[in-house]
């Protein structure tokens, strides 16, 4: 197992370096001067030229990617352009709400999604069944920014109950969270339900029923075990695009995470800071997905078989 | 057929599935009994409704779209039809056992098994959960499966290996009744025989009476002492072996001895039985094999034939096939 994890994070490595050069490129061949953006319209020419000599901006393709990794491997991503802060200051200060966002919405999504597809599940075509497939559907459909926005409008403006914006408190967490949880609900609900309508019709369902056993029992220790598996990797793959930042939910609340951070620099052309939230994104997305593995071996002893 | 001390006695059950495109009628009418310690073979072609039959009787007919319409199912005197839930789920594995079909699909692939079998001891027993994983070794032991492999997963054990783990859980609390919806079916000729030998030990061993569901006579002749041939949702001859295979009495039990092939001659061809099984939502009046049936006359479409007795314990519900045999039974 722990050799497992330890290739697991070697292979890490190759995806770095293929995320860094293809957003290098494509920085590089996108319009726009970060010499200017940063400068203004008013700055000389003189000194927009200085400006990219010193950041090496007239140098080879191959040679400014040559000198980034070379530095990278030393620890060092750069300054920003725009705050001349170390990348790595920027984005760790973004993190910690963004993680927190993520996280809170992720809590949400598993603690009702799956209850909820687990009882429209055992109860296929009742009433309950109905009402939660339709909001699920409207869940899933909804766009983020409206329903941020609708959320604000009621709880904030009219019945003044929470904040609008920020993230420092608890109470400030509560509404981007949910309007961030939305979609994630939506997606474990409808997943953990279909799951669940397959594992029920398993032959060892039977089985168990035919031990005697109590139809709770029955849900809970022999279908629910098996209908997670997949539920798994979808609550993995939301949580991985909710650490990577939310940029609608983030910029609705002005929450100052790693999305809103990541469209400014995108916007401003702060090379450093654009292809260190990139690396930071691939990062999270793949240890993330390493998580994921790990759970569905702890779940899915056919899977851990493989893992040795 | 109406002997006190019976151990099953299924009386006029009808089983209906409710669907779209109408209602199947899976099991119409069905009478059948067993004596204690007796070993019913119970024998038909896929969709005669002898899976549904045996989840009858363990009350595990899917509801929707199945239900029982109508019937008895008395065991050990009492009406299994008539029980709560609670009730139904003490003698589920507790006094009738059941071991399905495939073995690959019957065992839960995330627990080990020993506690899938440890489960059916606590459910019936009053022990601890310590105890019952004992027994959970033994049985594992009993049915051939050496103690050290007790944790391990479905996945690490062959197919002829799942169904010793499927028998011993459904023989761990020494059930009264086991019925066995083809537990061979899946399974290669060689594991088939040693998993036949090893039922046939076991139900001398705990002493258990034994409901084979199966549609392969060869297992019948070797297993069974008495056999109910079913077609299209009813028992449509009922004998104790011997009988039924010196002189099969309705019509469609001949056929099926006529289309197992014969070793001796030399033939292209299969003999089958004309016809294909009727549509389970539009069965035929009368007699429901009258379409296919090689003696059918007018009446066969219109009455439906009772079950008589042609010869002791040998009923056949075929009034023209079973005339000349009538004499037997005088």
């Amino acid at each position: 197992m722990f050799k497992y994890i330890a290739r697991r994070i070697l292979f890490l490595l190759p995806v770095l370096v293929g995320v860094s050069f293809i957003v290098f490129s494509l920085l590089y061949i996108t319009p726009g001067d970060p010499a200017r953006m940063v400068l203004g319209d008013q700055a000389t020419e003189e000194a927009v030229q200085e400006f990219r000599n010193k950041e090496g901006l007239n140098d080879p393709f191959l040679v400014q990617y040559g000198r980034y990794v070379y530095k990278a491997i030393q620890g060092d991503i750069g300054r920003s352009y725009m705050t001349r802060r170390p990348v790595s200051d920027e984005i760790l200060s973004a993190f910690p709400s963004t993680i927190k966002l993520a996280a809170l919405s992720m809590v949400i999504a598993i603690l009702l999604g799956i209850p909820f597809g687990i009882i429209s599940a055992i109860r296929q075509y009742s009433l309950f069944d109905s009402v939660t497939m339709i909001f699920a559907m409207v869940g899933l459909s909804m766009p983020v920014f409206w329903l941020g926005i609708l959320l604000i409008l009621f709880f904030s403006v009219q019945l003044r109950w929470l904040p609008s914006s920020g993230f420092d408190s608890l109470a400030a967490m509560i509404l981007p969270s949910i309007t961030l949880a939305a979609q994630s609900v939506a997606i474990v609900t409808r997943m953990t339900r279909s799951s669940m309508l397959e594992v029920v019709r398993q032959d060892y369902i039977r089985t168990a029923r035919a031990k005697g056993q109590k139809e709770s029992v029955v849900i809970w220790r022999h279908a629910l075990g098996n209908a997670l598996i997949p539920v798994v990797t979808v609550v993995g793959l939301q949580f991985g695009h909710l650490l990577g930042g939310a940029v609608l939910t983030e910029s609705i609340f002005s929450i100052p995470g790693v999305g809103r951070l990541m469209v400014e620099a995108i916007k401003m052309r702060d090379y450093p800071l654009v292809q260190g939230g990139v690396l930071y994104i691939a990062i999270a997305f793949s240890l993330v997905n390493l998580l994921v593995d790990l759970v569905y071996a702890w779940v899915d002893p056919r899977i851990k078989a493989q893992y040795k | 057929m109406e002997d006190k001390k019976l151990l099953l006695d299924i009386q006029d059950l009808s089983i209906h599935y409710v669907v779209e495109s109408g209602t199947v009628h899976a099991v119409e009418h069905l009478n059948l009994s067993l004596a204690p310690g007796e070993n019913l073979g119970f024998v038909g072609e896929t969709g005669a409704g002898k899976t549904t039959t045996a989840l009858g009787i363990m009350g595990l007919v899917p509801n929707p779209p199945g239900k029982v319409v109508n019937g008895k199912i008395l065991f050990e005197g009492e009406d299994l039809l008539k029980k709560t839930e609670e009730q139904m789920r003490s003698i589920r594995g507790g006094k009738i056992a059941m071991i399905f079909q495939d073995p690959m699909t019957s065992l839960n692939p995330v627990i080990t098994v020993d506690k899938q079998i440890a489960e059916m001891v606590l459910l019936h027993n009053n022990v601890t959960e310590q105890q019952a994983l004992e027994r959970a070794e033994e049985m594992l032991e009993l049915v051939g499966i050496k103690r050290e492999r007790a944790r391990d997963f479905p996945h690490q054990f062959s197919g002829g290996m799942k169904q010793r783990v499927v028998i011993a859980i459904a023989l761990a609390c020494n059930p009264t009744l086991l019925i066995a919806d083809e537990p061979t079916t899946a399974l290669d000729v060689t594991i088939q025989a040693q998993v036949l030998e090893l039922m046939h030990e076991l139900r001398r061993k705990i002493n258990t009476s034994l409901i084979m569901i199966t549609h392969d006579l060869g297992i019948v002749a070797e297993m069974c002492d008495k056999v109910a041939i079913m077609y299209a949702g009813k028992v449509v001859e009922y004998a104790p072996t011997e009988a039924l295979f010196n002189h099969p009495g309705h019509p469609y039990t001949e056929g099926l001895f006529n289309s197992i092939p014969d070793l001796d001659s030399d033939e292209e061809e299969l003999k089958v039985i004309q016809g294909l099984m009727p549509d389970p939502t539009n069965l035929p009046s009368g007699c429901t094999f009258h379409p296919r049936c090689p003696y059918a006359v007018e009446a066969c479409s219109k009455d439906v034939p009772p079950m008589v007795e042609i010869e002791p314990g040998h009923f056949v519900a075929c009034p023209v096939r079973g005339k000349p045999y009538l004499h037997l039974g005088k």
